[in-house]
């Protein structure tokens, strides 16, 4: 009885033996396989790519201010951008001008965007009712110097798109 | 064909005819140690190059792909990298033996290079117990790495170096051991003696299925006794941060980072001398056309294609398994490499005592 | 919790004690563990977190609730959306309002997403914590399909800020539904590759079974949930036990083992992978029209406590809004699963190598940005 228990025990053993090789190969087939494979490489090149590289249309890279090709955007200072901002990246700096028809209106000066604060949470584009706010596909944020992440985002000399009559009727 | 015996001795007679006897010979030293060393600084960056292709390749990487062609040049540029950085000298340290490890560690494995017959005839020294040369010298890397650990006074260290102690000890015996078959079989220690008994075939085939097996657990413990993954412990990336060689940097930190490639290429080696008919080219039975064609492919090559296919074996291991606890790392050679081993010599004296082998 | 303090000021100067982090590789982050060394055993654990905190609860006060949410992203950063939906719900419950039902499977969809995606790093981790390192590469690998349909629809691959108290931010990309089915189709094929390369191999087993018992006691008093808890046997699946968003219309089994070693805290989340892809095609072909966000005056929870819990990727998530009636909470708390997870480490894993105790902070899956907050 002994002496079966002990063949039993010296089966037991290299039948451990056997499965644990065999696990083994199993695992090695798993990678010898991709290794014969090239097709299967998933890393790209990056800076050569870049051409190609192309983010969604939803990505968010960096906040714009959009403007049309007459260099106007439609921010007409109303702050709701800066006050939904979570941690205060956004500074709207803007001035009362009387227009001709001698209604006074708030003009934007300055549209300050702290890219190195923001969190791309996008309650900013979401908050905007003149849709002048959006993400651009930028993705390449790196600088060597920190000051140039704060961004001023209304182009040199441009000016506010004049509110057209349809655009009013869809707002109301 | 393909000898180089008369080569190297033409070269001898040369240096005989134009120095006295102690120039010639110790101009004769010098240049071995310069071949020695070139072939060691270039065979490690390209171990070194060919690991990282490879295991990119499992990965699904492209790996290395900057310097060079297709990265060829990456690790000499990381070898540059490192000569240039700045060895940082450890607070309350030993600082002798600090300093003296790595070199310990890199002169074992260059060393052990000296024996090795790359091709007939192309062998530094033919000693006449060539086997037991390689294992002594291989294993005094250990001590090095011992000494590392112990003198970079940081704890983690100290548990690497205490776990490469256990460790190589342990696996020695079935290195011993597996290598003790084919020297059975061969009758000899003498690496050319053992080369030049496998002439009619090599050892693993000849050797019926003990020397498979016992091929089989020289590779687990060769790779064992390189601290190489699953055997890793020493540096147990994972546990340890680095094992012993945390404190090192640049330049000491990449002798030691060559001579666990240059140990592997040993390993490799020896495998391939005893187990793979070292640099003779395959023939199979009887099939002369076949064999004459072989014939025709230089033993360097033929060498270096065995040595790499073993070394491929190995990295194959590290990229695929998990690493091993101390315990069941000692527990793997003493209830079952070191049992089989034994038995495994017992059946190859049997079969040697019968004449029973090919 | 007492006893492990009295444990410190005790302490034999002689003992043998080495810091694993704040940086070491086997913490996945800056967390430190105070560890005691007889040889290769460990003798005690102290944990010491705090090295990432940034009183996310604080800040939350000053901000009002949809404001909050991207704060919550960044708890624990592998499961953002699973962390905006639990404030999200949270508030609504508050408000006494409901989001329509394609609000509700678009959430549950992300949410599963999420979860694969992160026991997909797990995986990864785990497997180079063991000193696998490829498994590092093969789980990021299938977890950059699972960002990229994130990306196309959120914008954001890690935190993304999507659902938002009364619904989602803007509405799922038109290809959504069309990814995702190629996910599913996809990881498929994967996950077996995963058990061949590690739940099979015998030195991964070898290294995880029998290590790390916790038992469901334990589990229960320390209060570790999720899928550390399940693999002692503790039945504590928010996702069954108060069924929320669109788990109450989906078919799927709460896998629990009663062993409570490592190598079952790790096939917990193998099988919890298989499931979470069962609940997403039962989703994805089936989602109804309707409106994307409540129309809503204004996002403000009435005076009062609101308690609200959901089913992270590593446990229950608890979001307890204290409201005085205006926009911001007058205090919040997250009840954060890795929190609780995190201090049964010196009970499992003193007496075991120090090897195993990078196996057991490994299967606990801990995310430390979520324990510090």
């Amino acid at each position: 009885m002994a002496l079966l228990k002990t063949f039993k025990d010296i089966g037991n053993y290299f039948r451990e033996i056997a499965e644990g090789v065999a696990s083994l190969i199993r695992g090695m087939k798993v990678t010898g396989r991709y290794f014969v494979k090239p097709s299967e490489i998933v890393t790209q090149k990056y800076p050569e790519n870049r051409a190609e590289l192309k983010m969604f249309d939803n990505f968010k890279g960096e906040l714009v201010l959009l403007h049309n090709d007459k260099n106007q955007h439609r921010c007409d200072a109303c702050y709701s951008c800066e006050r939904k901002c979570p941690n205060g990246s956004i500074e709207v700096i803007s001035s009362r001008v009387t227009g001709p028809d001698g209604r006074t209106k708030r003009v934007l000066d300055k549209y300050v965007y702290h890219l190195d604060s923001c969190t791309f949470c996008g309650l900013c584009v979401e908050a905007c009712d003149q849709d002048a706010l959006a993400f651009s596909q930028e993705f390449e944020h790196a600088v060597f110097d920190k000051s140039t992440l704060i961004k001023v985002l209304n182009h040199p000399g441009s000016t506010a798109e004049p509110k057209e009559e349809e655009h009013k009727e869809t707002k109301e | 064909m393909y000898d180089f015996a008369p080569l190297i001795d033409s070269i001898n007679t040369w240096l005989n005819g134009h120095l006295s006897p102690l120039w010639a010979g110790i101009v004769s030293m010098v240049l071995l140690g310069v071949a020695i060393l070139a072939f060691y600084a270039v065979l490690g960056l390209y171990l070194v190059y060919a690991e990282r292709k490879i295991c990119a390749r499992m990965q699904n990487r492209l790996g290395p792909n900057r310097v060079g062609p297709g990265g060829l040049f990456q690790t000499i540029a990381d070898l540059i990298k490192l000569l240039l950085k700045e060895l940082i000298y450890i607070q309350n340290a030993d600082a002798l033996l600090f300093n003296i490890a790595p070199f310990i560690v890199i002169v074992a494995s260059i060393m052990a290079i000296g024996s090795i017959p790359f091709a007939k005839g192309l062998q530094a020294v033919d000693l006449n117990i060539g086997v037991l040369y390689i294992l002594a010298i291989s294993s005094m890397g250990v001590i090095g790495v011992l000494i590392a650990g112990w003198a970079s006074n940081n704890k983690y260290s100290v548990i690497g170096a205490m776990r490469s102690g256990a460790q190589v000890i342990s696996y020695e015996l079935s290195v011993g051991l597996a290598l003790l078959c084919i020297i059975t079989y061969a009758g000899s220690m003498q690496l050319s003696e053992i080369i030049k008994s496998q002439e009619d075939g090599w050892w693993l085939f000849k050797g019926h299925i003990p020397a498979v097996i016992a091929f089989v657990i020289y590779l687990i413990a060769g790779t064992a006794e390189t601290n190489r993954g699953p055997f890793d412990l020493a540096e147990a990336e994972s546990e340890l941060t680095a094992g012993f060689h945390t404190e090192y940097s640049g330049i000491k930190f990449a002798f030691f980072f060559l001579a666990e490639y240059m140990n592997m290429f040993i390993i490799a080696a020896l495998a391939t001398t005893l187990f793979l008919g070292g640099w003779l080219p395959f023939h199979i039975y009887n099939f002369t056309f076949f064999n004459n064609l072989m014939d025709y492919i230089p033993p360097v090559i033929w060498f270096f294609t065995k040595t790499a296919f073993v070394i491929y074996v190995m990295m194959w291991f590290k990229w695929t398994f998990p690493r091993l606890r101390i315990d069941q790392l000692l527990a793997l050679e003493w209830k079952y490499l070191l049992p089989i081993s034994l038995l495994n010599l017992m059946v190859i004296s049997f079969l040697t005592l019968m004449q029973w082998h090919f | 919790m007492e006893e492990t303090i009295v444990d410190i000021n005790l302490k034999d100067k002689e003992e043998y004690v080495i810091n694993m982090g704040p940086q070491h590789p086997s913490t996945h982050g800056v967390l430190r563990f105070e560890t005691c060394l007889q040889g290769e055993k460990v003798k005690w654990i102290v944990p010491h977190c705090g090295y990432i905190h940034r009183g996310i609860e604080k800040m939350s006060e000053k901000l009002t609730y949809p404001q909050m949410i991207h704060l919550t992203d960044r708890m624990d950063y592998l499961s953002a959306h699973i962390n905006n939906e639990a404030v999200a719900l949270c508030v609504e419950k508050a408000m006494e309002v409901e989001v329509s039902d394609r609000v509700k499977y678009i959430r549950t969809i992300l949410a599963e997403l999420t979860r694969i995606a992160s026991h997909q790093l797990w995986w990864s981790a785990f497997g180079m914590d063991l000193g696998a390192l490829t498994t590092f590469f093969y789980g990021l690998r299938d977890r950059e399909k699972i960002l990229d349909i994130f990306e196309e629809t959120t914008g954001s691959r890690l935190t993304q800020s999507y659902i938002t108290p009364g619904g989602l931010m803007h509405d799922v990309h038109p290809n959504f539904q069309k990814k995702v089915k190629e996910f599913c189709k996809y990881f498929r094929t994967k996950l077996p590759e995963y058990d061949e390369l590690l739940t099979g191999n015998v030195i991964f087993r070898e290294r995880t079974i029998g290590i790390g018992y916790m038992s469901k006691e334990d589990a229960i008093d320390f209060g570790v949930t999720g899928p550390s808890g399940r693999g002692s046997g503790f039945h504590c699946d928010i996702r069954k036990i108060e069924p929320y968003s669109a788990y109450p219309k989906v078919n799927f089994n709460e896998i629990t083992f009663t062993e409570g070693d490592t190598y079952h805290r790790y096939l917990v989340r193998i099988k919890e992978m298989w499931e979470s892809l069962s609940i997403i095609e039962q989703l994805v072909d089936n989602i109804p029209q309707g409106p994307i966000m409540l129309e809503l005056k204004a996002i403000k929870a009435p005076k009062g406590d609101f308690y609200q819990r959901v089913e992270t990727a590593r446990g229950e998530l608890g979001v307890y809004i204290v409201s005085d009636g205006a926009p911001q909470p007058a205090r919040i708390h997250f009840r954060t699963p890795n929190f609780s997870n995190l201090f049964i480490i010196n009970k499992i894993s003193a007496g075991h190598k120090i090897a195993d105790l990078v196996a057991i902070s490994g299967s606990l899956d801990l995310v430390i940005p979520d324990i510090d907050r």
